[in-house]
């Protein structure tokens, strides 16, 4: 799908020694295969069923309907607009995780992944209470630029970036603690600005991570529901999400809501071949 | 929590949990393990007053989530009168309940919030007896506290720049003020369709949205908080309660009891008292 980031051709990650040709040893111990086998069992079973489930003969229909299509889009467009602002606000802040050494830098760093194990839902109710029309800062938004994020489809980007934003922060920040800071550090000495140095050198450097972090983020976005639903509403065509869609359809059209989740089901796994291209050298 | 140090390969563990999140989405129903007790299921009308029998253990309830208030006081009185019980209750969504024990959770009784969702446990022959209204809810409008924007009728309500939110037409209070508005012809576009009623009116509580159309039970739990203003519209589409013993009770004598205490003179006094009509 729409990757913001760069084309950058097969770089892989310099952070351990050579990993392939793995020879399979003979001899696995059972305690190890049983609980193994077990482990992908479960993990592959529930989408196994889905697949068995689904009203193959129907799909078309299904998903030719307006309102799949509808909130498809708006998925797709609000996936891709949250990652574009975890982007913009995100390098900068694994950036600043990084490289630079300040009191308290730990718990910032534990701030800024809190929203990963927060309930999104939690999410969607402190967003709502800093961003709402009645919120902290959202009062004064509505008060002085007319501006309320709530029902809308500029609060359901805020929501998912909210949600989405830590994963890439954290993934470009592991990037750059890997990478080799002296390069930086030459191009400085050699009369580039701190700024010229990192838009020439370190972002050129962690850029596979950068997009790793966005595929990662845009996935974590399209799947957001409850910080959505706690914080734009549902509306169909203006905030009703893939993830919201599924929801209610469940409610009262279970094909329907088969349907949709093997659409999301289709891009995650796009999402995941994408990542191991990169991730994976080589893997079967 | 925070975790140092970490590697830019951590990030395929990552990928991992995030592919398992977007996964869970599609499996939301929650289902467990029928606790397939075998039960003869008899024919009860449980109607009768509370009986003196001896009962005990835990009985489970699942209740639509407007009885949340009222049930839970109920469940209190029943431990007080027949001690040894336990009542657990699960309050959600009706639909959501309803796919749930149809899907083998083990509950006992099911208390519904429209004839329509109570349907599909009976469907799927999960009932062991004929479900029996045991309440009635009105719709009222929920307003901030004060009515700042004058709302006075179902109409008002179609004004513009007023932000409205209104149940998704697949839970039963969604359904219920869509027959409203069909009764009175009237058209009306909301900012958001909430997936139940108790978040419906969180919007108005929490003053993101101006007004909201829910349970007048729901008005009156949420105290001042918000104003509830009565609209004629209403009565087209009162909403039956149902409430019926499960086939797969774990605890049918219990269960029973529970039925009848909610449908004793005692029960209804609580649930006219919470804002509920009698059947």
């Amino acid at each position: 799908m729409t990757r913001p980031g760069t084309s950058d051709t097969a770089a892989r990650p310099r952070v351990d020694g050579p990993r392939r040709g793995r020879v399979p040893r003979p001899g696995v111990p059972l305690p190890l295969l049983l609980p193994a086998v077990i482990g992908l069992a479960f993990l592959l079973l529930p989408l196994i069923a889905l697949l068995a489930r689904a009203p193959w003969r129907d799909l078309p229909h299904q998903l030719t309907s307006t309102e799949v299509w509808q909130a498809l889009q708006l998925s797709l467009l609000s996936a891709t607009a949250a990652t574009a602002v975890s982007l913009v606000l995100g390098v900068p802040l694994a950036w600043l995780l990084a490289r630079t050494d300040f009191p308290g830098r730990g718990l910032v760093r534990a701030l800024v992944t809190l929203p990963l194990v927060l309930p999104p839902v939690v999410g969607g109710v402190a967003l709502l209470l800093a961003l709402g029309r009645n919120g902290i800062v959202g009062q004064w938004l509505d008060a002085w630029f007319g501006i309320t994020l709530p029902f809308t489809t500029a609060g359901v980007v805020v929501a998912e970036a909210f949600v989405a934003m830590p994963f890439l922060v954290i993934s470009v920040e592991g990037t750059l603690r890997a990478a080799d800071p002296r390069y930086e550090e030459a191009a400085t000495t050699l009369g580039a600005s701190r700024f010229t140095a990192f838009r020439r050198v370190t972002l050129p450097l962690i850029a596979p991570g950068i997009a790793a972090g966005a595929v990662l983020a845009w996935a974590r976005a399209l799947g957001e529901f409850g910080a959505t639903i706690t914080f734009a509403g549902n509306f169909p065509g203006r905030t009703q999400t893939m993830p919201l869609a599924v929801y209610l359809a469940l409610q009262n059209d279970p094909a329907a809501a088969i349907a949709l989740s093997l659409v999301l089901l289709a891009v995650s796994i796009a999402v995941l071949a994408g990542l191991r291209d990169r991730w994976m050298t080589a893997a079967s | 929590m925070t975790r140092s140090e970490r590697r830019s390969r951590r990030t395929l563990q990552l990928t991992g949990a995030v592919a398992a999140g977007l996964l869970a989405l599609s499996a939301c129903s929650s289902s467990s393990d029928s606790g397939s007790s075998d039960s003869g299921s008899k024919e009860t009308s449980g109607a009768s007053a509370p009986s003196s029998a001896k009962v005990s253990g835990t009985v489970t309830v699942f209740a639509a989530a407007s009885l949340k208030e009222s049930f839970t006081a109920l469940g209190q009185t029943f431990e007080k009168q027949h001690p040894g019980t336990t009542v657990t209750f699960s309050f959600g969504g009706s639909d959501t309940l309803a796919a749930s024990i149809t899907g083998g959770a083990p509950a006992d009784v099911f208390a519904a919030a429209s004839p329509k969702t109570m349907a599909i446990v009976t469907d799927a022959k999960d009932t062991a007896d004929t479900p029996v209204t045991f309440v009635r809810n009105q719709l009222e409008i929920a307003t901030l506290p004060g009515n700042p924007d004058k709302i006075s009728s179902l109409k008002d309500l179609t004004k513009s720049g007023l932000k409205v939110v209104l149940c998704d037409k697949t839970v039963p209070c969604g359904a219920a003020a869509q027959k409203a508005l069909d009764a009175s012809g009237l058209k009306l576009t909301p900012v958001s369709y909430e997936q139940d009623v108790k978040s419906a009116l969180t919007k108005v509580e929490l003053k993101e949205a101006d007004a909201a159309v829910v349970y007048k039970t729901d008005v009156q739990a949420a105290g001042d908080k918000v104003e509830g203003v009565e609209f004629p519209e209403s009565a087209e589409a009162v909403n039956d309660y149902p409430i019926a013993l499960l086939k797969d009770a774990g605890n049918p004598e219990a269960a029973k009891a529970f039925i009848a205490l909610v449908r004793s003179a005692e029960g209804s006094k609580v649930l006219t008292g919470a804002g509920f009509l009698e059947p």
